[in-house]
């Protein structure tokens, strides 16, 4: 381990900022693309999209940017997550990921070691998503400027012609189906912010879910939604597709899968894990003819093991989220809206 | 043994409820006091579930939500003298006081210390002139304009910053009831036993019995039964309640915070209003003992004094507040900064203070839902993570489903 740090230098685009992108982004992200060192990367569209290649292919295209505290957390670190949170919101649209952008706005004093991981964790969860970074970006601002390390990626994928994936499209009917156990991001997170030292292991459950998402979509192409529950949880993200798509959705309690590390924190801090961020789990709407073949393949897949169908679309109640609680009773599940969680994403 | 999945057992709150249906035949209001409760009745639905014979009200049990709007306008004060960190628990930050109506006036007191106290002189210094502070109307409108106020999670997190910054004289804003006093008074013996000479405590802790005291008194509400707070009786003990029954002849039941205490609770009180024989039933018996917590009692009291308090919605209460004793003054921000505060109002049209009598359930009042969110709160219900309003908000109660 080194004790060299990054100094206002490494941005001047002088020699320091060349040696910088050598010894640290191409040696790590390297690929074809990346490596002409033009300043734009080029590369020739595909005319046709698997499985269907007769008909045109579209393209997605998504940014989002990462400025996670603390950036080292269990079960990942702000590279991770700055490859997963894109790749799963081009997943989301039912887009097969293909290329990202990464812009890196460094703290003058950030840790050359601490930088080198974290470009290590995003060219290791990049090839394990099958995507390249073709094209980047660094900065360094003053000491107090920025927190560390603060990392913009931006995506761009294929949708398959008869993919029509959107948070518009549920109908009445429909089985809402959630991946796994929902609340490991934002309590992980928490936890280790809040320095809390829980003696049992709360890890993020941040993964890239491009693979989970081609499963399903060859089980039944007919899938009519896909959200990954990030900020503002599980809740938040029924309720968006709730109002987006003008139809009511009805949630089981007692079918929402919560790991017992975070009930268990969750009721220590008067927290609801059901507006906790995930980084690894997706809610599908599915019309019922497609719920045994979602789930089955889901359940072959390392990231849906735990896959379960939690609830219905209804036309009672339109743009309401209700949860039947575990006593029998129906309560609506809303939107958060006060306190507020720091930020985890 | 998991020891939280037994209180939410479905099929054991199904033969509770059952119990209480057969139980009930006559119409009873109960009210439980505490915030955690109210929170813990909306999640789980358990209103629905109950006989139209049982009505559940809503109590004053939320600290944040009864702290009067003159004390949060005497925090905004302090937090705007130079020199001072405010240190308050979250939900204080977002509370109104009474909407922007109180620059801060601050007494020189350098003229009234005597020259022997010159060890804390650091909060004379501080009052030597102020910042203007106009129109704050809440602790995060003072930080919006300079004031260095910071959110705690612990009152030793606000003593680690009175160690940090030796410089600064850190006030923390003691806001709770009886469960909280004995940690703030346990952080004054710790300030005092190191020496720390930058550490005050504004003391607004309240005290729960004299409370429903009030509201009973009051006779606004007509309570056939009292569902008595569980972790505020942890430390007063379950006796501290058997006024209820002997005064009022109403029952208490002591009820923890899952769903089967909460049923537990409600079946005694149904049984002993039916039976005709009211009592103080403990229903939280693996907590809560019948002297309480003596321990934390003796801290409490060996720091603080009981004083009367200014309550949001019920006014002042004798012997309801707990101020800091005198041998702790030099401690006591309310006497090291003195600052003056104009005659406070509450929220114009915020019904708050009915709702935290049991007076109205937070839909009656024009302002639910409409002017007052939790994104823009009027009133401190909305605010609170405990508060009622905040509650029937988050689990849309009042609205159909």
């Amino acid at each position: 381990m080194s004790d060299k740090t990054i100094l206002l230098a490494h941005g001047s685009g002088g020699r320091l900022t060349h040696d910088l992108i050598r010894e640290v982004f191409y040696r790590y992200l390297g690929n074809p693309l990346l490596n002409t060192r033009d300043d734009a990367a080029v590369w020739p569209l595909p005319a046709t999209c698997e499985p269907l290649p007769t008909a045109p292919a579209r393209l997605a295209m998504t940014t989002d940017s990462y400025v996670v505290q603390p950036i080292f957390f269990p079960g990942g670190d702000i590279g991770k997550l700055a490859v997963c949170g894109t790749v799963n919101d081009l997943a989301m649209a039912g887009a097969q990921p293909l290329y990202l952008t990464a812009g890196f706005i460094l703290e003058e004093g950030l840790r050359f070691d601490d930088l080198e991981q974290v470009v290590a964790s995003m060219a290791h969860t990049a090839k394990e998503a099958g995507v390249a970074v073709i094209a980047g970006d660094t900065k360094v601002v003053d000491r107090g400027s920025a927190d560390r390390i603060f990392i913009n990626t931006a995506g761009v994928g294929l949708v398959p012609p008869g993919i029509e994936i959107s948070g518009a499209n549920a109908r009445p009917g429909d089985v809402v189906i959630l991946s796994g156990p929902v609340g490991l991001h934002g309590l992980a997170i928490m936890s280790q912010r809040e320095g809390l030292g829980f003696s049992f292991p709360l890890q993020s459950d941040c993964a890239p879910l491009n693979g989970l998402v081609a499963a399903m979509l060859q089980a039944d192409a007919h899938i009519h939604c896909l959200r990954d529950p990030t900020r503002g949880g599980l809740a938040t993200t029924l309720n968006e597709m709730a109002a987006q798509s003008g139809v009511g959705i009805e949630i089981q309690e007692t079918c929402i899968p919560v790991p017992e590390s975070v009930r268990a924190v969750c009721d220590l801090l008067g927290l609801d894990p059901l507006y906790a961020a995930n980084e690894g789990k997706l809610v599908s709407i599915v019309p019922p003819e497609a719920e045994a073949r979602v789930l089955n393949a889901m359940r072959q897949h390392r990231y849906g093991r735990e896959a379960v169908a939690i609830g219905q679309v209804t036309t009672a109640h339109p743009e309401r989220v209700v949860l039947q609680t575990p006593l029998g009773a129906h309560r609506i599940l809303d939107m958060l809206s006060g306190a507020q969680l720091p930020r985890i994403c | 043994m998991k020891y939280l999945d037994e209180f939410r057992n479905p099929e054991a709150a199904q033969r509770l409820l059952a119990r209480i249906h057969h139980r009930s035949t006559q119409p009873v209001r109960l009210m439980e006091f505490c915030g955690g409760h109210t929170h813990a009745i909306l999640k789980t639905g358990l209103r629905q579930l109950l006989p139209p014979t049982v009505r559940l009200l809503s109590g004053p049990g939320c600290p944040v939500c009864v702290t009067s709007s003159a004390d949060v306008d005497h925090a905004i004060a302090l937090a705007l003298l130079p020199g001072v960190i405010l240190a308050t628990f979250g939900d204080m930050v977002r509370v109104p006081g009474s909407g922007g109506t109180s620059p801060p006036t601050p007494l020189l007191m350098t003229e009234k210390m005597s020259p022997g106290e010159g060890s804390r002189s650091l909060a004379a210094r501080m009052t030597g002139h102020v910042s203007s502070g106009e129109g704050c109307s809440s602790l995060q409108e003072a930080r919006a304009q300079g004031a260095d106020v910071r959110m705690v999670y612990s009152t030793l997190d606000a003593l680690a910053m009175a160690r940090a910054n030796p410089q600064r004289s850190v006030i923390f804003l003691g806001v709770g009831f009886e469960t909280t006093a004995p940690t703030v008074a346990a952080a004054i013996l710790q300030a005092q036993a190191e020496g720390l000479r930058n550490f005050y405590v504004l003391s607004l802790h309240k005290l729960t019995p004299p409370a429903t005291r009030a509201i009973l008194d009051a006779g606004k509400v007509q309570l056939s039964g009292i569902i008595g707070p569980g972790h505020v009786t942890t430390i007063i003990g379950a006796d501290a309640w058997r006024f209820l029954p002997d005064d009022y002849g109403i029952p208490c039941a002591i009820a923890g915070f899952e769903p089967l205490d909460v049923l537990q609770a409600v079946c005694s009180l149904v049984d002993m209003i039916e039976r005709g024989t009211p009592g103080v039933s403990n229903d939280y018996a693996r907590n809560v003992r019948s002297e309480g917590n003596r321990v934390a009692q003796g801290i409490m009291h060996s720091v603080f004094r009981v004083g009367a308090a200014e309550w949001r919605g019920l006014g002042s209460i004798p012997d309801s507040g707990l101020l800091l004793r005198d041998e702790y003054a030099a401690l006591d921000a309310a006497q090291q900064f003195p600052v003056q505060v104009r005659p406070s109002q509450e929220p114009h049209g915020c019904r708050c203070g009915e709702v935290l009598r049991g007076v109205i359930e937070p839909p009656e009042c024009a302002l639910f839902a409409r002017a007052c969110r939790p994104e823009h709160p009027v009133g401190p219900c909305m605010v609170s993570g405990e508060g009622a309003c905040a509650a029937y908000m988050q689990y849309g109660e009042g609205r159909n489903v």
